[in-house]
C-alpha cells in the first residue's frame, strides 16, 4: 500500500472570515495508527470530509503514492449512519461489489462479536453494536485510509472499551492506514503509533509523537496513564489543546 | 379487543343501512330507492355486463393516468427538491397548476386537442401531477444528508443511491401522494368522461342523471367504493407492511 500525503493550503467556509485549515501538512504511512489530537470544534471533522471526498471546496491537494487523487476510504462517522431498513449483514453487503464470496462478511461478523445479530435492523441494536457494524463495513471495502470520526464517544466506559479492543483486534489482522480523530488522549494512547495534536481553527500541527507502548501493554492502564503524564510533562505547549 | 372492534364496525354499517331502509320506506319516494331496491339494480347491471364493463374502463383510465403522473411526478419531484435553482425557477409555474380549477384543465385539454383518449388522460395527468411533484418535493428536502455522504464515500453510485438510500426514505410520501391522488384521480375522470367521452362510469352516470335513475347511480356508486377499499386493502396495505417492517 501506498503512503498519503495531505497539504491544504487553506479552508474557509463561505460564511466565516477567518481559515478553518491553514497550511496543514499531514502525510500517513502505509498501515500506520495515527491519532489526531485535538480541542473541540478545531475542525477534525472538515479535514476527514476533505479527505474523504465530501468537502471539495478547498485550496490544496490529496496525493496517493505519486499520483493526485482521493484515497480508497473507509469512513467511521461519530453516529453509525447505518441504513435502518436494512439488517446488520445487509448494510454490509451494500457497500461490496455483488460478486464478493460471502465469507468475506462472515469471518468480519465473527472478529467484531455480530454473527447472532446479523439478520437484525438497527433500531434493535445497541450504540455499541451499531459501532462495530459501521467498523465492520469500512473494513469490508478494504479501503487505503481508513477514517475514524471519534466512533467511542457517547458510549458508557466499559462499552468502549469493549469495541476499541475489537477494533484493534480487527486491525491487526488486518493492517489498515488509520486516521482516527479524538478528543480523549488517553483513547489516542492506547490505540495509535503516532499521535498529531491540532491547534485550533486555523487547524495547523502543534506536534508529533511517536507512542513507544509495545502493542501488547496497549491493555495496561497504568502504562498508558504514566506515558500520559510523561507527555503533558514534556510538551507543555499540548497542555492547552485538550 | 379484535372482536369487539369488528363487531362494531358490523354494527354500525347495519345501523346505517337500517337508517336508510327507515329513510326509504317512510318517504316512498323515487329519488330514495331502498338498499334492497339499489341491490337488485346492482345484480342486473352486473348480470347485463353494463357496470363491469364501464367499471372497467374508467379502472383503465384511472391506471394509466396514474401511472404517468406517478412516474412523473416523482422523478420531478426529487430533481426540484434536490436541486435549489431549477425549484426557484419552476416554483411559480407549480403554484399556478396547483390553483388551476380541474374543470378549466378539462375543457381546455378536449377544446385543443378533440374529444379523444388521449386528451382525456392527459387532462387527468395535468391535474393531478402538481400535487405528486409539491409531496415529493418536500420529502425529498428531508433526506438525511448524513446518509447520502454515507452513500458517497462509500462509492454507491447514482441508481444505488437512487434505491437503497433515497427511495425508502421517500416512501412514506410516495404513499400519501398514492393514497390522495387516487381519491383526486377517481373524482377528476368521472367529470372527463362526463364531458367528452362515451363510456365510463362517469358517462353513464350522467346518463343515469337525465333519466332521474336514482336507484342506477347509486348501485354504480356502491361498486365505485368497493374498488378504492379492494385497491387499500389488497395493494396499498400489503406494500405499507413490507416497506415498514424494519420498523421497531
Amino acid at each position: 500500500m501506498t503512503d498519503i500525503q495531505i497539504n491544504i493550503n487553506n479552508k474557509t467556509y463561505p460564511t466565516a472570515t477567518t481559515p478553518s485549515i491553514a497550511n496543514l501538512k499531514l502525510s500517513l504511512n502505509s498501515n500506520e495508527f495515527t491519532c489526531l489530537v485535538g480541542p473541540s470544534g478545531c475542525g477534525k471533522t472538515t479535514l476527514l470530509n476533505i479527505i474523504a471526498g465530501l468537502d471539495n471546496d478547498y485550496d490544496g491537494e490529496i496525493l496517493v503514492g505519486q499520483q493526485h487523487t482521493h484515497p480508497k476510504i473507509g469512513y467511521i462517522f461519530q453516529n453509525p449512519r447505518l441504513l435502518p431498513w436494512r439488517t446488520v449483514r445487509e448494510n454490509i453487503e451494500l457497500v461490496l461489489d455483488e460478486h464478493q464470496p460471502p465469507e468475506v462478511i462472515d469471518a468480519l461478523l465473527e472478529v467484531m462479536q455480530l454473527t447472532p445479530a446479523q439478520h437484525i435492523y438497527p433500531e434493535r441494536l445497541s450504540l455499541g453494536m451499531s459501532r462495530r457494524v459501521s467498523i465492520i463495513r469500512a473494513f469490508a471495502v478494504d479501503p487505503e485510509v481508513l477514517l475514524m470520526d471519534e466512533p467511542f464517544v457517547s458510549l458508557d466506559a466499559p462499552t468502549a472499551r469493549q469495541v476499541r479492543e475489537l477494533l484493534l483486534k480487527l486491525w491487526q489482522q488486518r493492517p489498515h492506514t488509520v486516521l482516527f480523530v479524538t478528543h480523549d488522549l488517553r483513547e489516542a494512547i492506547a490505540l495509535a503509533d503516532r499521535l498529531i495534536f491540532l491547534s485550533a481553527s486555523p487547524m495547523q500541527v502543534v506536534s508529533e509523537i511517536i507512542v513507544p507502548i509495545a502493542r501488547s501493554d496497549r491493555r495496561n492502564e497504568l502504562a498508558i496513564e504514566s506515558f500520559r503524564q510523561q507527555l503533558l510533562q514534556n510538551h507543555p505547549e499540548i497542555k492547552q489543546l485538550l | 379487543m379484535i372482536n369487539l372492534k369488528s363487531f362494531l364496525s358490523t354494527l354500525s354499517l347495519l345501523v346505517f343501512l337500517a337508517i336508510w331502509q327507515g329513510l326509504a320506506v317512510y318517504l316512498n319516494s323515487n329519488t330514495l330507492p331502498t338498499p334492497e331496491a339499489i341491490a337488485k339494480v346492482f345484480q342486473q347491471a352486473c348480470i347485463s355486463g353494463q357496470l363491469p364493463f364501464h367499471l372497467g374502463v374508467t379502472l383503465l383510465r384511472l391506471v394509466v393516468s396514474f401511472t404517468i403522473a406517478m412516474l412523473l411526478g416523482c422523478a420531478i419531484g426529487i430533481v426540484l427538491g434536490r436541486n435549489k435553482k431549477l425549484d426557484a425557477f419552476f416554483d411559480n409555474w407549480l403554484v399556478i397548476f396547483l390553483n388551476v380549477p380541474a374543470l378549466v384543465t378539462i375543457i381546455l385539454c378536449y377544446v385543443w386537442f378533440g374529444l379523444v383518449e388521449s386528451a382525456a388522460i392527459l387532462a387527468v395527468v395535468i391535474n393531478k401531477l402538481p400535487n405528486v411533484i409539491v409531496t415529493i418535493r418536500e420529502g425529498t428536502r428531508t433526506l438525511d444528508q448524513d446518509l447520502l455522504d454515507m452513500a458517497h464515500c462509500y462509492h454507491f453510485g447514482k441508481r444505488k443511491t437512487l434505491v437503497h438510500v433515497i427511495w425508502p426514505q421517500l416512501h412514506p410520501f410516495v404513499m400519501g401522494a398514492t393514497r390522495s391522488g387516487l381519491a383526486l384521480i377517481w373524482k377528476i375522470i368521472l367529470v372527463v368522461e362526463l364531458l367528452g367521452r362515451s363510456n365510463g362510469m362517469g358517462y353513464q352516470l350522467h346518463l343515469f342523471f337525465q333519466l332521474f335513475d336514482v336507484a342506477s347511480i347509486l348501485a354504480y356508486t356502491v361498486a365505485f367504493v368497493a374498488v378504492i377499499q379492494l385497491i387499500e386493502l389488497l395493494i396499498l396495505k400489503p406494500l405499507d407492511k413490507k416497506a415498514l417492517r424494519w420498523r421497531r
